[in-house]
């Protein structure tokens, strides 16, 4: 059974005002437990209304979401059960953190979960292992830290609910490409060791392609595509067409096959690419056909 | 949710009333009001009504919305028009009974006075409903700038109330944000006590605090980084004009001014 199932979703903000708008327009999909899907769209597309029926934040207007088999809003005064199994971290999450000290704001989320203190203290201690937070940061306050460091924090805030779904919202908005590496491998880390799935809103499309195991394009309220990632990243035309692109390193090898050189299938990470471009070269024959 | 909530009342739209200029607005408004304020008899209270039965059908405004901003003064209404018929003695008597003395001339009165209160309602908010914000802050500011002669800082008064206005929408959609982003880590703002309410305020408080100091930093340089020194020597993007659609609409207020005035004259006052 898949672990997330969305029906026919839909959802109008405003209805019956001057301001009505439709923001979802039958959103249907299934997410398989352990996957890592890229939500990608431009802006405005719906991306962000969609991840926020996941944990209940948004009601639907029309449709389910189903969890392991069960509408979330079969009971809705268990919807903040719901939170705690899907986490979901905002953009710009750092805008949350309220607390005097890093520790006491990663403990929130499991401390309304209303889990014993040795046990919140374990998970704070774990989180923020995980975020690469060290143990003198903890006891700090979290206005005073760095822009990249009170990200890592807010993520960790909710990584210590321990959900089973993870959804992030453009985590590594306006980072540094440095800071940007270390959230992602981060999130890498802590996926594998706890099997959790993963939904990752981006609009960068490097990460998207070197991380997600399925891709979901959204464009006005719908979904366009929803397949494996080298499936979506083939159709370069279409994305291009709904104001997206597709990896550097794809247009590159979309360059050459035009030009005659016989790249093969195109690359959509570096890895990918620096190993097709090496075995093209060592094989001999740079110009094909 | 939050985003609901509509600042002022503005209901966006495309009638002549909307398009007017703003300050024609403002000064008829008053002009009107006065216009209720002068007749003595029917025939002066009747025009204004039927001048804002006009005025409404030409805005092309939801009638549920007048309604709606009349409903909270309803008590009001209801309060003076108790009060003035049981303490205007004046026509036939109709019950007099203990303390209770009620006349055909109180219920005209109390009835007289009603109407005035609700046309009074209905007009001004016709300019708030068919006026944005913004418009009617530019508007004041203009209509007050004689006032800069006694040294009333009015440019820094209306830029203040502008700034004010523009945040109102975006500090609701932070605190929207901040409350969802708290929610989504287990907070409970739904339920419990009034101390446990108030406590669970502070996850969404302190994050608005901290972000609204920012905005406010962010703001002033940006400003200053366009070379905003006050409001001497500035131009205005938007240039008011006045239009036929203001012409006309003076000439009738003024129309409906004089002839709540000429009733007075040529008939007998009823109240």
């Amino acid at each position: 059974m898949p672990i997330l199932e969305v029906r026919q979703l839909r959802h109008v903000y405003s209805a019956g005002t001057p301001y009505e708008k439709t923001a979802l327009q039958d959103v249907s999909l299934t997410v398989e437990k352990g996957e890592l899907i890229g939500v990608i769209g431009h802006t405005g597309s719906g991306k962000s209304t969609l991840v926020q029926h996941l944990n209940g934040l948004l009601k639907p207007t029309s449709g389910q979401v189903l969890l392991d088999g069960d509408d979330i809003w079969k009971n809705p005064k268990a919807i903040r059960a719901i939170r705690f199994r899907v986490g979901m971290v905002f953009q710009y999450p750092e805008y949350q953190l309220f607390e005097e000290t890093v520790e006491k704001d990663i403990a929130f989320g499991p401390h309304n979960m209303g889990l014993p203190d040795e046990e919140i203290a374990a998970r704070v201690r774990r989180a923020a292992t995980f975020v690469g937070l060290s143990e003198d940061i903890l006891a700090e306050s979290p206005f005073e830290l760095s822009g990249g460091q009170k990200r890592r924090v807010a993520i960790a805030g909710v990584m210590a609910m321990e959900p089973e779904i993870l959804v992030l919202d453009e985590p590594t908005a306006g980072l540094d490409p440095k800071g940007r590496e270390t959230i992602l491998s981060q999130i890498e880390a802590y996926r594998r060791e706890n099997g959790t799935t993963v939904l990752l809103v981006s609009h960068n499309m490097e990460d998207v392609a070197r991380l997600a195991d399925k891709v979901l394009v959204m464009d006005h309220g719908e979904v366009r595509m929803f397949d494996e990632t080298a499936a979506v990243f083939s159709r370069a035309e279409e994305l291009e067409a709904l104001g997206l692109s597709v990896p550097a390193v794809t247009r590159i090898f979309m360059a050459l096959r035009a030009r005659g050189f016989a790249v093969g299938d195109n690359a959509y990470t570096t890895d990918q690419a620096v190993r097709r471009l090496l075995s093209l070269v060592r094989g001999g024959t740079p110009h094909a056909e | 949710m939050l985003s609901d909530i509509t600042i002022g009342q503005y209901f966006p739209g495309e009638s002549v009333l909307h398009r007017m200029d703003p300050r024609v607005k403002i000064v008829l408004t008053i002009a009107y009001i006065a216009a209720i304020f002068i007749p003595q008899n029917w025939a002066g209270l009747g025009v204004a009504v039927a001048f804002l039965i006009v005025c409404v059908a030409c805005s092309r405004l939801p009638l549920r919305l007048i309604w709606k901003s009349l409903k909270p003064i309803l008590p009001i209404v209801l309060i003076t028009a108790v009060l003035n018929a049981l303490y205007v003695h004046q026509g036939v008597v109709l019950v007099d009974w203990w303390i209770l003395h009620i006349t055909t001339g109180g219920l005209i009165h109390a009835a007289f006075l009603a109407l005035r209160i609700l046309c009074l309602i209905a007009g001004s908010s016709l300019l708030t409903y068919t006026t944005g914000p913004t418009a009617l802050t530019d508007a004041l500011e203009r209509l007050m700038k004689p006032l800069k002669v006694i040294r009333v800082p009015v440019h820094e008064l209306a830029m203040m109330m502008t700034i004010a206005l523009r945040f109102i929408p975006t500090l609701i959609e932070e605190t929207d944000k901040i409350m969802s982003a708290q929610k989504a880590r287990g907070a409970d703002m739904e339920s419990g006590g009034v101390l446990k309410r108030i406590r669970a305020l502070i996850p969404v408080l302190i994050p608005l605090f901290v972000s609204s100091f920012r905005r406010a930093y962010d703001l002033a340089m940006a400003m200053e980084c366009r070379c905003y020194h006050g409001g001497s020597g500035r131009t205005r993007m938007i240039q008011l004009h006045l239009h036929r659609r203001d012409a006309i609409a003076i000439a009738a207020t003024a129309a409906c001014v004089a002839a709540a005035i000429v009733f007075n004259f040529l008939l007998p006052a009823t109240i």
